[in-house]
């Protein structure tokens, strides 16, 4: 399992992460996780963004004289340091000893917890519930995007990936029940 | 339906519906469809079993309705053209309801394994599990037939065999209801074979189109066989028209005729409205029968010549003139029906009577006098004297220690003349309807017009066999005072346009929506105990052969 970050700002319904990596923040809609003790706390990811390392200053264009994107960095080495990239994941469940549990972990993550990216296997067995769901479309923001990345996401990691959306999209429409055109839009984000 | 299919259903687990989601005991449930049952598959008159908490429901689907859990989908429809999006709204927001009736419980334990279903008295809990009913659960209800039992038809898209109980059945006066060429024939001549084969009544079949006694015509104008050729020594064909019998090549036992010196006032008094009569007129016949003397009137009304001796007739009576011209106008219609001579030579009532006694059916043909008046004359003049005879015979049968004759049941057509409000307290068909089986007789009245037939008469039948009636008025009558009535309409205005029928009433346990038995193939006739003249023969030399070793 590969660590890609580490948390910075934590509340139970939310938390913040820097990427080791800068540029490679985990997908928009996958599926991570942090620790808090014994508890596991599953996000999912749902902002990314790369700035300046000082808040308040901002970067300035130097590729004028550079043929290519990646020979801006090449010449100023120091750049990758003043930049950083953050992500954001919206918590979905958590699990404590075996159990999974698809609602907020009871504290929030600790800051400087590891953030892991889950693999197939971990997304298969988290998306096994749909209760998650509802959680999502709650959301602030883009709450329609968000929903229809995280289930584009999983089902890469089903057996049968049409099934899998045919059932989450019969989910979404109980819980959109009274709002027909956010359903009409995920389930066209969606469609397979 | 496709024999794949059949075998699902026919296995363990019968395949799930939806769920209970509303209802009422006087307006049945309503159940909302699982997105994987499609509206499409389901069908009205099909049966249904209800898991309940404490027990289990046998019920009938007596409605099907789209909806939707938001009226906006409606003026936003989803894109149901892709194929995802179209299995993702199907069943949430967009699902099936179906009403169902139900109509008995079937307890699982052992009590009520012993009880046999029993009438509802309440409604399955909510979200109770709906279920397709298993061939098993419907036949817990109709019972298993034996092989010697007759059977109707099959509940639909089952291969159990729906029996009607048969001495209920002739208790009481029954109706055979549905549009013209829907299958009411071929369903009373199934009936009438029942009541044969399970010997609880002889039969008196006032046959109009002459279709049950010898032989009767498919639509596709294949001949089919009638009761006779069936059952030769069980019945008889008498004919009022012989040449037309001699015709049809018909083994006819007896011919009709009808004596001018046997039709009384009462009986012209009937006819009045296919005759066309005036209250007047029809008031008229008393005088005559007491002016002329009851065997002769009718006789010498008709011999009468010239204006001048009807009006002193008239005259004689105190009647107007017209009157008594316009009602021998009338009659003159009688002189047509050639099987009306002054004097019969044989009296047709008893041997009809001794017919029924040695417990032979008796079919009457009308050949070719099919229409209304010598239909309506000739049958209430027989059955007048028939039911006069049998109630006298039950009323000694009280008084002294002798048995009473066995059930007659009586087979009428285009019912409505007989039975129409207007008349239906004059008639002897009213009076039969009425009384039940008091004097042992009863009716099976057959007609595609039921609003035409009085409420009081309707109400009383016992069994209602209704094929597809699409007339509200005819439903609304055929219906009247059944429980669940609004429920089983939709039934009834829903059934194919043949060899289908709704059966409610007291020989069957619940309304039961039938394919009605095939009749017409030689298949047919051999379950139904005929055997090939070859055959018989066959029989006869091999006892034959036993016999002497
Ligand atoms: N049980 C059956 N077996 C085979 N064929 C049937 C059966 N019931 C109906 N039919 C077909 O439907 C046709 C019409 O049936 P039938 O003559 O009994 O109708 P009906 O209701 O008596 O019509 P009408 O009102 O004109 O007398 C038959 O000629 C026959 O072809
Ligand atoms: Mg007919």
């Amino acid at each position: 399992m590969s660590k890609i970050g580490e948390i910075i700002e934590a509340s139970t319904s939310e938390f913040m992460a820097q990427c080791y990596e800068l540029h490679q923040p985990p997908p928009f809609g996958s599926l991570v996780k942090a620790r808090e003790g014994e508890i596991e706390i599953y996000g999912v990811v749902c902002d990314a963004a790369t700035t300046s390392i000082e808040p308040g200053r901002h970067p300035i264009a130097r590729g004028r004289e550079e043929a290519e994107e990646e020979d801006v960095f090449r010449s100023s080495p120091q750049l990758a340091k003043l930049l950083r990239t953050d992500f954001s994941a919206l918590i979905v469940g958590h699990k404590e000893g075996q159990k999974l549990y698809h609602y907020l972990p009871p504290r929030p993550a600790r800051i400087h917890s590891f953030v892991y990216v889950c693999d197939a296997e971990e997304v298969e067995k988290f998306s096994q519930s749909f209760d998650f769901l509802s959680i999502l479309v709650a959301a602030k923001g883009q709450a329609d995007e968000l929903i229809a990345a995280s289930l584009r996401h999983a089902a890469q990691a089903q057996p049968d990936p049409r099934r899998f959306l045919v059932i989450a999209g019969k989910e979404l429409a109980v819980l959109l029940g009274a709002e027909p055109n956010r359903l009409n839009t995920i389930l066209r984000r969606i469609r397979r | 339906m496709s024999e794949s299919l059949h075998n699902e259903r026919r296995g363990e687990n019968e395949k799930r519906l939806g769920l209970v989601v509303s209802g009422s005991l006087s307006r049945g449930v309503e159940v909302k469809l699982d997105s994987t049952t499609s509206v499409e598959d389901i069908a009205v008159g099909r049966y249904v079993t209800i898991e309940g908490e404490k027990g289990r429901f046998l019920g009938m689907i007596t409605d099907i309705a789209l909806d939707a859990i938001d009226s906006r989908l409606m003026t936003n429809p989803p894109e149901v053209s892709d194929p995802f999006i179209a299995e993702v709204v199907a069943g949430t927001s967009t699902f099936g309801r179906v009403h169902v009736q139900p109509q008995l419980t079937l307890g699982g334990d052992v009590s009520s394994l012993l009880e046999g279903p029993q009438s509802v008295k309440t409604v399955p809990a909510h979200f109770s599990v709906v279920k397709e009913a298993s061939e098993q659960d419907v036949e817990r209800v109709f019972g298993q037939v034996e092989e010697k039992q007759f059977w109707i038809g099959t509940p639909l898209d089952m291969e159990i065999k729906v029996r009607l109980n048969p001495t209920e059945f002739v208790k009481r006066s029954n109706g055979v209801f549905g549009k013209s060429g829907t299958g009411k024939t071929f369903l009373a001549r199934l009936l009438l074979i029942g009541i044969v084969q399970e010997n609880v009544a002889a039969n008196l079949v006032f046959d109009m189109h002459s279709e049950y006694g010898w032989e009767g015509t498919s639509e596709e104008g294949r001949k089919v066989k009638g009761l006779k050729q069936l059952f030769p020594s069980k019945v008889a064909v008498f004919a009022l028209d012989e040449e037309s019998a001699r015709r049809r090549k018909v083994s006819t036992d007896f011919v009709v005729e009808v004596g001018y010196d046997e039709i009384e006032p009462e009986d012209i008094e009937m006819l009045g409205e296919t005759l066309n009569l005036t209250e007047a007129s029809a008031q008229a016949t008393y005088r005559l029968a007491r002016h002329f003397g009851e065997r002769q009137w009718l006789e010498r009304f008709l011999a009468l010549e010239g204006r001048e001796e009807l009006n002193e007739l008239a005259k004689a009576l105190g009647e107007h003139e017209a009157t008594i011209a316009a009602l021998r106008r009338r009659l003159e219609a009688l002189r047509r029906l050639r099987f009306l001579v002054p004097h019969a030579r044989d009296n047709a009532i008893q041997r009809i009577l001794e017919y029924l006694d040695r417990g032979i059916n008796v079919v009457l043909e009308f050949g070719r006098y099919d229409d209304i008046t010598a239909y309506v004359l000739v049958a209430n003049l027989l059955t007048r004297r028939i039911h006069a005879q049998y109630r006298e015979k039950v009323e000694r049968a009280m008084g002294e220690e002798i048995a009473k004759p066995k059930p007659l049941v009586i087979t009428i057509e285009e019912a409505h003349k007989f039975l129409n409000p207007g008349i239906a307290n004059q008639t002897i068909f009213g009076t039969i309807a009425r009384e039940m089986r008091k004097y042992n007789v009863t009716l099976v009245v057959i007609d595609q017009r039921p609003s035409g037939i009085d409420e009081e008469v309707m109400s009383q039948m016992g069994t209602k066999i209704t094929c597809l009636l699409d007339n509200e008025r005819d439903i609304e009558s055929v219906l009247t005072g059944v429980s669940g009535k609004s429920e089983l309409k939709a039934v009834l205005s829903k059934l194919e346009t043949k060899q289908q029928a709704l059966i409610f009433g007291h020989a069957v346990p619940m309304p039961v929506v039938v394919r009605t038995r095939e009749y017409g193939s030689p298949q047919s006739y051999k379950e139904l105990g005929f055997r090939e003249a070859i055959e018989l023969k066959k029989e006869a030399e091999k006892e034959l052969e036993d016999l002497w070793g």
